[in-house]
């Protein structure tokens, strides 16, 4: 490589980072602040390269049009930021940190789909900056002026939030509510005005990234996902919380990635795939090395612990052997009773009860939140296509020992999650289910690609409907019974206790990391079972079952039915895989629905369902036994 | 000026206050005594809004404000300064202040960081260093300087003296006389005895989530047997 390379990459990578910096810094403001992880911050992004593109449109494409667009489009999401933290975020503030996180997916399916319904589904390419669309010659090379630009922005835009937070009182306060915010409002500061300032800021940020990228990147629907998980790479290397941090490590990553692409460009023409793949694993190289020597970021801080009063989880109740085999009696009359579509969609909801059980287990008792659980659903997928497809091995032991292969995959990617705790923790699940993805969507000759396999079908003895109904379901009990098993053994008990209180626990003697390690591999092996079995019931695998979609679908289940019991997670698979199959048939935007559905749901039942209902029939009993003393 | 009756409050299940009522006037220091897990901080912090009461009144000139939010309980010019005083670690002594700020109030009296550094010369010393790297006795005059900013008219003191050399101790209750000078209601919580009685015209004494004596201190004082039966430790 030579130095003008050099140069040439160094430039390009700094271009790229600008903003990738922009949504981070907002999003990283805003966990600070309000201690949201504000998934839908890519969705603002989005909106950004969207409202800048049909602004350019309609203001004309000059340079004062371009500019005003850029900047109203980025106020205008700004406002969107606002809306959402009024109507949603700010009613449920005091719930459980993991019903904000779900709130904010909704927001992310709702809006997709206004974005679809607004824009529709074909990529929008915006024009190139007015006045700036030539190229710079530096070193003999040709840059176009306007990355020039970007790469100026960055800095500008750091010293701007520097000056707005070191500088005024409301970056005081800011700073304050970061660590405190219960004492801030002690003295008299409003949170709820604070909290709706900081997702202004914050969201104006995201906005503003995407309007920038109007010339360098089109606009379509797929960014909110691609740049949250970005976003939640830079902000888990910067340190969450630090803008400084998002900075530096937007620009290393941007770097980084272009280095990757530069060197690739030895083999110009068809090597594209490897190019992107290195930059993927660069990416992530990054992110371990630095999380496994700074485990907060580069600058980032070991978090404070919010003050704020929040119950324990209650103690999990052992379900009822009454409700264990009249549940079991009913599922095994099923296809003798009710139709084919009934079987095939109770198939689904049993491989989804056995992904969102083992989610739960290690989100809920294990105390450690999975952002990229469909790494492992869709691992195991894969590995049950591929030991059949190219192993030449008969269906049922691929069925077997996918999970196998997927423990094993468990236990490279549990060893760095284990090292990290909390938010953090679940960024590095994301990030690993977004390598596992892109591997599988770029390795076109194994995995098949963007395509997927296909002709993954069972054995001839389970082909029929009925047959497989009975063995996922012996498959999917099997697995949801050990864990629950599991969580009642010694080793569940010292998992919640590590939950509860990591430093007792391991006071007491637990080798707490072993054990968050083996519930790891547990879990995902099973996760994997799940995914196993899901496969062969298609008959195709496509990359979406890795995909952060499937991840966040996983969530859903999981909090839809409610954190704090067992039975929850079957509840919320069910309510899902059933709701969305109802409205995906009704409309094209059925994620819109669903997303204002999950709000609805959150706004009435911060518990999840199973656990509003028990809330409600407790009022209810004691609202009776305080009819009999009176 | 400040008035509660029959407070209840909870921490999740368990009931901490059975009860409480007190009150304090503008110009007095009303200590609030009792051992450790009496209820002492409780009782501030159900008045603040931070704990929610469960049932009772807490009057503040004359308003109702045990329904309010802790923001805006401060802005009726009601200040608390915590026990474990929450200094904001990474801003420093001016910041601390600039986030306490409320803007001037008829009938109270009305600081500045001037005025605050003339009360707690040790901070005017240290006016860029972060709160974290400050000593226990700065950051304790920090704290009631960070609430006097919003320019109260009664602060809730929760153990000022609590881990403090003797010498900071005795600053700490020079500061007190002057905030009794300047017209404030001060309502502290106090394990010690000798600080309370330097410092404070009235007491009460709390055990178990209720209040065991109220009068004034040289009643307190004359009264040995009831400091044995409920301050001893």
């Amino acid at each position: 490589m030579t130095f003008a390379s050099i140069i040439i990459q160094l430039l390009n990578g700094l271009a790229a980072a600008a903003s990738l910096f922009l949504v981070s810094a907002g999003l990283s403001l805003i966990f600070g602040v309000t201690r949201i992880v504000n998934f839908a911050h890519g969705s603002l992004y989005m909106l950004g390269l969207y409202g800048a593109y049909t602004l350019i449109e309609a203001l004309g494409r000059t340079p004062l049009g371009f500019w005003t667009s850029v900047v109203l489009s980025a106020l205008a999401v700004g406002l969107v930021g606002v809306l959402i933290e009024v109507l949603v975020l700010r009613r449920i503030y005091r719930a459980p940190e993991l019903f904000q996180l779900l709130a904010t997916f909704a927001v992310v399916l709702v809006i997709k789909d206004i974005a679809l319904f607004t824009w529709g589904a074909e990529d929008l390419v915006g024009p190139r900056a007015p006045g700036l669309s030539m190229a710079v010659e530096i070193l003999g090379r040709r840059i176009p002026a306007y990355d020039l630009l970007l790469i100026a922005i960055g800095p500008v835009v750091l010293l701007v939030m520097w000056l707005l937070l070191t500088r005024t009182r409301w970056g005081a306060l800011v700073r304050a509510a970061t660590q405190d915010r219960e004492m801030v409002g002690a003295l008299g500061v409003d949170q709820a005005k604070l909290f709706t300032s900081v997702f202004f800021v914050g969201s104006v940020l995201a906005g503003l990234g995407g309007a920038l990228q109007i010339p360098r990147e089109p606009a379509n629907l797929e960014l909110d996902l691609s740049v949250i998980a970005d976003a939640f790479v830079v902000t888990v290397v910067g340190g969450l919380g630090s803008i400084g941090g998002a900075f530096l490590a937007a620009m290393l990553i941007g770097v980084a990635k272009a280095f990757c692409i530069g060197v690739g460009t030895v083999n110009w023409f068809g090597a594209e795939i490897v190019f992107s793949k290195l930059t993927l694993v660069v990416e992530f190289l990054i992110m371990a090395i630095v999380l496994v020597v700074r485990p907060f970021g580069l600058l980032g801080k070991p978090q404070a612990a919010q003050r704020i009063a929040a119950d324990p989880a209650p103690p999990l109740t052992v379900p009822s052997w009454t409700f264990v085999l009249v549940g079991l009696a009913l599922l095994l009359a099923v296809p003798v009773a009710a139709d084919r579509y009934v079987t095939i969609l109770l198939t689904d909801i049993f491989c989804f009860a056995l992904f969102a059980v083992s989610l739960h287990f290690i989100m809920g008792p294990a105390g450690m939140v999975s952002f990229g659980h469909a790494a492992y659903f869709g691992l195991g997928a894969y590995a049950a296509g591929l030991l059949m497809k190219r192993a030449g091995l008969p269906m049922e032991a691929a069925l077997v020992l996918a999970p196998l292969v997927v423990g094993a995959f468990a236990v490279v990617y549990g060893w760095f999650c284990v090292r990290l705790s909390g938010v953090y923790l679940a960024m590095l699940t994301l990030a690993f289910a977004q390598i596992s993805w892109s591997i599988v969507f770029q390795w076109d000759s194994f995995t098949g690609g963007s395509n997927g396999l296909f002709g993954v079908w069972p054995s001839a003895w389970l082909a029929g409907k009925t047959a497989y109904y009975y063995l996922a379901l012996a498959f999917c009990g099997a697995g949801v019974a050990l864990l629950w098993r599991v969580l009642f053994s010694p080793f569940g008990y010292a998992l919640r206790a590590g939950r509860d209180s990591p430093l007792r626990a391991e006071a007491i003697g637990i080798d707490l990391r072993a054990y968050q390690w083996m519930a790891f591999v547990l879990v995902g092996a099973l996760a994997g079972l799940a995914g196993a079995v899901y496969a062969f019931s298609k008959g195709s695998i496509s990359p979406s079952t890795i995909s952060i979609a499937q991840s966040t679908d996983g969530l859903i289940m999981v909090l839809l039915g409610g954190v704090e019991t067992l039975k929850g997670p079957l509840a919320g698979a069910a309510i899902f895989t059933w709701l969305r199959d109802e409205v995906a048939r009704r409309t094209e935007f059925w994620r819109g629905v669903m997303g204002v559905v999950i709000l609805a749901i959150v706004l009435l039942f911060p518990q999840g369902l199973v656990g509003g209902l028990k809330a409600l029939t407790q009022r209810w009993r004691e609202a009776q036994s305080r009819e009999k003393t009176a | 000026m400040l008035l509660v009756k029959d407070l209840h409050a909870y921490y999740g299940r368990a009931h901490i206050l059975h009860g409480v009522s007190l009150e304090a006037s503008a110009g007095d220091v009303v200590a609030l005594l009792g051992r450790n897990g009496a209820g002492k901080s409780t009782v501030m912090k159900t008045i603040m809004g931070l704990v929610s009461a469960a049932r009772g009144e807490v009057t503040f000139d004359g308003r109702r404000i045990e329904r309010l939010p802790p923001y805006r309980i401060a802005r009726l010019g009601l200040g608390y300064v915590p026990e474990d005083r929450r200094i904001f670690t990474e801003l420093s002594v001016m910041e601390n202040l600039a986030v306490g700020l409320q803007p001037p109030r008829a009938g109270a009296p009305s600081w500045t960081e001037d005025k605050l550094f003339a009360l707690f010369p040790n901070l005017a010393n240290m006016r860029e260093r972060p709160g974290g790297r400050m000593s226990g006795g700065e950051q304790q005059m920090l704290t009631i300087a960070r609430t006097l900013m919003g320019n109260p008219r009664c602060v809730l003191l929760d153990e000022p003296s609590e881990g403090l050399a003797p010498i900071i101790v005795e600053q700490m209750a020079r500061s007190i006389h002057a905030l009794k000078g300047e017209g404030l209601c001060v309502l502290l919580s106090e394990q010690n005895l000798h600080f309370s009685q330097a410092v404070a015209d009235r007491a009460y004494i709390i055990e178990k989530g209720q209040i065991r004596f109220g009068g004034s201190m040289a009643e307190l004082t004359a009264d040995a047997s009831l400091r044995e039966q409920y301050l001893s430790v």
